[in-house]
């Protein structure tokens, strides 16, 4: 069997990847094999993140598509063109230009977009209210959709009493 | 360079833990990028620089020594036959040999610490512990991360947690993954069962797969998918609790194997022993195959001369780089094939 990469060499490594329940056989050349990184077993997990964001950009359509594309991080000068052919952001600031086309992609990759893990020891007091506010936002919402009225307002009043607090 | 490191097996090769003699080692990773600085992968010059100087400002801080004893070494300095040994020791991804700039690496002093800094990400703090002990391991990198967050201010985002290069790793920044030994469920072929019903779980299950029908070496790694959503704890918990599972299942192969077949598995057992011993020439597959199969035999109670910690020792001292290392020279792959021979029979010689 001839390696799949370079169809010149003969494949010795044959290699199989189940990743998202899908399977995935590769057979390849030794040099092919080390060229996409595979002479050691245990490192880096493959996602298509490539091809998951041209086909968002594509679903988009030619014109929002290519508005997309442009669409611009004003800190590092990155662009979600850029994120899109890479699959790697230029800056953290990147995340707030792009947050809400990664709000989605996060969903879609981690069935989540909030992150519930550690905060950095450092900047544990100034995240507080920002963590605070959110709970509430998040119960006021419930309390709405459940028309529990009662609960709403008094959530309201809760999040008006941390704003002032914040801003006073 | 790093003779010291070639004549002690290293830590996570020990061979003891919980579970080591299925589960070889537990490791777990943190991404974590300082605010301000653009990441590596498209970062001009003076921010790599730049990131290399806070990181190894905080790295010799002398509260983070007590924590962080061992060395710091920049790639720059180091040649390809060394960066391979990184690689083969687990101290280093293949990714971060590429030749770029202003990369560097600290070596905790058993090798269980190391952070690799402008990998793909400014800093991955990485944690390794033998057996079974993915909890052991975060909360060592844990220790690391907190203590160099005392120093460094890193990226986080109130919604997101913390901010990577990929967005595959945002929120824990944390990747852990076991290493483990399958062959009894290679041998029942119930492998691609066991793996689509870990997947079904949200794990990544990779194998390398060899030659001819046997796996190379029957190790497999299994790791969590996703850094988001989830608590650390969560995150180590699944691992653990899903090793557990395929332990069980594994175990339940291998009885299946001596009661049906416990002749031929012996036989394959003892012929590989009897290769190793006696062989002139070995190509690494070839040692890959036959230390797994012995291994194998140690863990059915049929090898009981020989020991965990030789096997695993040879399973890291028989690849390319450590045996060039070894032997104290440059050599193309038929001089290496019989320097391996030599080694695999002199370590055991003895037995």
């Amino acid at each position: 069997m001839l390696c799949q990469d370079c169809n010149k060499n003969e494949a010795t490594i044959h290699l199989t990847q189940i990743v998202d329940n899908e399977k995935v056989d590769l057979n390849l050349c030794k040099s092919c094999a080390e060229k996409r990184g595979f002479h050691n077993p245990f490192e880096k997990i493959p996602f298509p993140l490539a091809e998951f964001l041209t086909g968002m950009l594509r679903e988009r359509g030619d014109k929002t598509g290519t508005q997309l594309q442009a669409l611009k991080c004003p800190n590092c000068g990155f662009t979600f063109g850029d994120f899109s052919k890479s699959g790697r952001l230029g800056c953290g600031s990147c995340y707030t230009a792009f947050r809400t086309q990664l709000k989605d992609l996060l969903r879609k990759v981690h069935g989540s977009s909030e992150h519930h893990g550690k905060t950095p020891s450092t900047t544990v007091e100034e995240l507080k209210p920002i963590r605070k506010e959110r709970k509430l936002k998040e119960e006021l919402r419930k309390a709405i959709e459940e028309e529990n009225f009662e609960e709403a307002a008094r959530l309201r009043d809760k999040l008006k009493e941390i704003f002032e607090e914040c801003n006073g | 360079m790093f003779e010291d490191m070639i004549k002690h097996p290293t830590v996570w090769l020990q061979g003891d833990g919980s579970e080591a003699e299925i589960v070889l080692s537990s490791r777990v990773r943190m991404a974590r990028n300082i605010s301000g600085l653009r990441y590596p992968p498209h970062a001009p010059r003076e921010d790599r620089e730049k990131v290399l100087e806070y990181a190894t400002r905080a790295i010799e801080d002398e509260e983070n020594k007590k924590l962080l004893r061992g060395r710091l070494v920049y790639m720059d300095d180091i040649d390809s036959l060394n960066r391979n040994f990184l690689v083969e020791r687990h101290l280093v991804s293949p990714e971060f040999m590429q030749n770029l700039p202003s990369r560097g690496l600290f070596i905790g002093a058993d090798e269980r610490i190391c952070i690799m800094v402008n990998e793909e990400d400014h800093l991955r703090i990485q944690a390794i512990t033998s057996g079974l002990a993915a909890e052991e391991s975060f909360d060592l990198a844990n220790k690391v991360d907190d203590s160099l967050s005392k120093m460094l201010e890193f990226d986080f985002d109130a919604d997101f947690g913390y901010l990577t290069s990929c967005p595959t790793n945002v929120g824990t920044g944390l990747r852990a993954s076991v290493l483990i030994h399958l062959p009894g469920l290679v041998l029942t072929r119930d492998i691609d069962s066991v793996i689509s019903r870990i997947t079904k779980l949200g794990l990544a299950v990779r194998g390398f797969y060899g030659e001819g029908t046997d796996v190379s070496g029957n190790l497999f790694q299994v790791s969590n998918q996703t850094t988001l959503g989830r608590t650390e704890a969560d995150i180590i918990d699944s691992i653990q609790q899903v090793t557990d599972q395929i332990i069980e299942y594994e175990n339940a192969a291998r009885e299946r194997l001596f009661n049906d077949a416990r002749m031929q598995i012996e036989d394959k057992i003892w012929r590989a022993y009897g290769i190793l011993k006696n062989a002139r020439v070995l190509s690494s597959e070839e040692v890959m195959n036959l230390l797994s199969a012995v291994r194998l035999g140690y863990g059915m109670g049929v090898l009981k001369n020989i020991e965990l910690p030789l096997i695993n020792e040879l399973l890291l001292l028989s690849r390319s780089a450590h045996l060039q290392k070894l032997v104290g020279k440059d050599m193309d792959s038929e001089e290496r094939d019989i320097a391996r021979a030599d080694l695999v029979r002199e370590k055991l010689s003895g037995i």
